[in-house]
């Protein structure tokens, strides 16, 4: 079932004189299955949003409703176990003595049994690319890219039907980075579960995610398929943003080969249309 | 709950208080509450209460805000309200129910201790929201100065003070993250008994530690690669400066303590 927010507004330490408004007005609708990527600059509001789908901020005014159920209710638990948050640095937030038990944290607080929460915890950690011969060191052992997908394994373990990422890959290398957008790609193709991925990284958001949300300033910008996002450079120019890297290669080559194509966003589609052009031309 | 505690706080402004030097200001601190703990008429609580509004007054800080910081005070006015009340012995008699005696001496007692609490959390609240963490040290240390000739370690102290300040905003921030991510995964903080309570803080207050601990590693490092060795033969970026402000702010506090105290001699 869906998100939807409606009028949303939310302030930061209302009533004091550090107050500061970080969403105004928010209207938006996320389906079920989508793949959705929001990108804005620093300070734009992006996790003051995502934070709204499981409760975790209340608004100001407005309202979010998840699958039907309103998040100013008193009962978040099973708002909690819908929606799946992966904050930024999630590493940071873990503190069991084994990964084993920190991955099973959040299934067992959902009341499930041993057994479940058992094949839970393996079968979260192979999704997340790491071998069950981990699963009784000590986090801290752990390499930083390592301890990021433990994290992201105990969010999986609850088995969200909305998994939101924030920042998911920040700090991660080239490798690390492809590998986890990659699972995590391939978690919504083959569950259909929604996915929201906040990223800075407009080659990510343009290779993964289907539709684009553009924060500024606390209001959504634009929204629309990456395709027509990033279409308008200058706008995503203007409020801090870009298109990615090889669009702008695809303007150049426009410049001197007026028959190519420069609505590309992807590095596989510009390889199809380069290849296209040669062959062309040959 | 965590964004209720204001005092120690520092709110950015131009107001006179602000640009004051930290040193006049911890001075006409310590004689302000010298002044309040020792007034004792009824027009010396008046013209105590109308400096200190007219010192919120000046700061520019939103008055609302100032009262925020009171709130902690509640709870010690109460609790010693009802100690005051109760045991006061002796006196006039106002009020009596079967072992509940009130007395005019123990009412009376009680709201001079509130009236006196109130007014000095607000002052020392009204030097913290207008000093930032780095000058209050500074003039710390400053004022400070002399004992270092018999071999108290001023500037290392200072330099703690400092880096304690400056983290407490960090720590509570942090500890938010930390709270709303394991709330996240489903972590309960706030229902079942005291100690089922207590433990439940524990994926908070590990992750807390862990994340405290390098950043002090990762402070210490950054301390050594920029040379810091010590108070020895260090200079500052931004000197403190006695200006004519200082002179005006001081002559404003001490014709205020001088008033009042003659007032109260003559009263006597
Ligand atoms: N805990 C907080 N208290 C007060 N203000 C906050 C808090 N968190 C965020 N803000 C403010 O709200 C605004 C939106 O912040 P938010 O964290 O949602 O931005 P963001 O788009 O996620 O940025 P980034 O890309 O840097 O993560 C910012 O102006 C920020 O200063
Ligand atoms: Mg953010």
């Amino acid at each position: 079932m869906p998100i939807i927010v409606e009028n949303l507004s939310y302030t930061y330490m209302k009533g004091s004189p550090f107050e500061r408004a970080a969403l105004r007005n928010i209207n938006l609708k996320i389906d079920d299955g989508e793949y959705v990527g929001i990108i804005g600059h620093t300070g734009s509001g992006k996790s003051t949003l995502v934070q709204h789908f499981n409760g975790l901020l209340k608004p100001t005014s407005g309202r979010v409703v998840v699958n039907g159920m309103d998040t100013m209710s008193k009962n978040l638990r099973d708002l909690r176990r819908i929606v799946g948050i992966v904050f930024q640095y999630p590493e940071h937030q873990l503190f069991e003595e084994t990964v084993y038990k920190d991955i099973a944290f959040g299934p067992l607080k959902m009341g499930l049994d041993e057994k479940e929460t058992d094949t839970r915890v393996k079968e979260a950690i192979s999704k997340v690319g790491l071998g069950e011969e981990l699963l009784n060191k000590l986090p801290f052992e752990l390499s930083g890219g390592q301890k990021r997908r433990v994290a992201i394994a105990g969010v999986l373990a609850m088995k969200p039907e909305i998994l939101v990422l924030d920042e998911p890959i920040a700090g991660l290398d080239p490798g690390g980075r492809d590998e986890l957008l990659g699972f995590i790609t391939n978690l919504h193709k083959s569950m259909r579960v929604t996915v929201i991925l906040v990223s800075h990284r407009m080659e990510d958001i343009a290779r993964h995610t289907k539709r684009v949300i553009v924060m500024n300033r606390g209001m959504i910008e634009m929204d629309g398929k990456p395709a027509e996002v990033f279409r308008d450079v200058e706008r995503l120019e203007e409020i801090g943003l870009s298109a990615p890297q090889i669009t702008y290669l695809m303007r150049k080559l426009k410049a001197v080969m007026p028959e190519i194509r420069d609505d590309i966003y992807t590095v596989e589609e510009a390889k199809k249309e380069i290849s296209k052009y040669i062959g062309h031309l040959l | 709950m965590i964004k209720d505690i204001t005092l120690g706080q520092y709110i950015p402004g131009d107001s006179v208080l602000h640009r004051a030097d930290p040193r006049t200001k911890m001075l006409s601190i310590v004689l302000y509450t010298a002044v309040v703990l020792t007034v004792n008429s009824y027009m010396g609580y008046t013209l105590v209460l109308l400096f200190t509004l007219l010192a919120v007054r000046i700061s520019g800080i939103p008055f609302k805000y100032t009262l925020k910081g009171l709130k902690p005070v509640l709870f010690i006015a109460v609790f010693t309200a009802v100690i005051n009340i109760f045991f006061t012995g002796g006196g006039t008699l106002l009020f009596q129910y079967a072992f509940i005696r009130i007395s005019y001496e123990g009412l009376g007692a009680t709201l001079r201790m509130i009236f006196r609490l109130s007014t000095l959390v607000i002052g020392a609240s009204l030097l913290t929201f207008t000093t930032t963490p780095i000058r209050l040290t500074d003039g710390i240390e400053n004022l400070m100065a002399p004992l270092k000739r018999i071999g108290v370690p001023i500037h290392e102290m200072a330099m703690m003070m400092t880096i304690a300040l400056r983290f407490i905003p960090t720590l509570l921030e942090e500890t938010e993250k930390i709270i709303k991510a394991q709330a996240a995964r489903g972590a309960d903080f706030d229902t079942g008994n005291f100690i089922k309570r207590a433990k439940s803080y524990m994926p908070v207050l590990i992750p807390l530690f862990v994340s405290a601990f390098r950043r002090a590693d990762e402070l210490a490092v950054a301390m050594e690669a920029r040379c810091y060795r010590g108070g020895v033969g260090r200079t500052r970026l931004r000197q403190l400066e006695i200006t004519r402000l200082d002179y005006g702010l001081a002559a404003v506090v001490l014709f205020f303590a001088a008033v009042i105290w003659l007032l109260e001699a003559s009263a006597l």
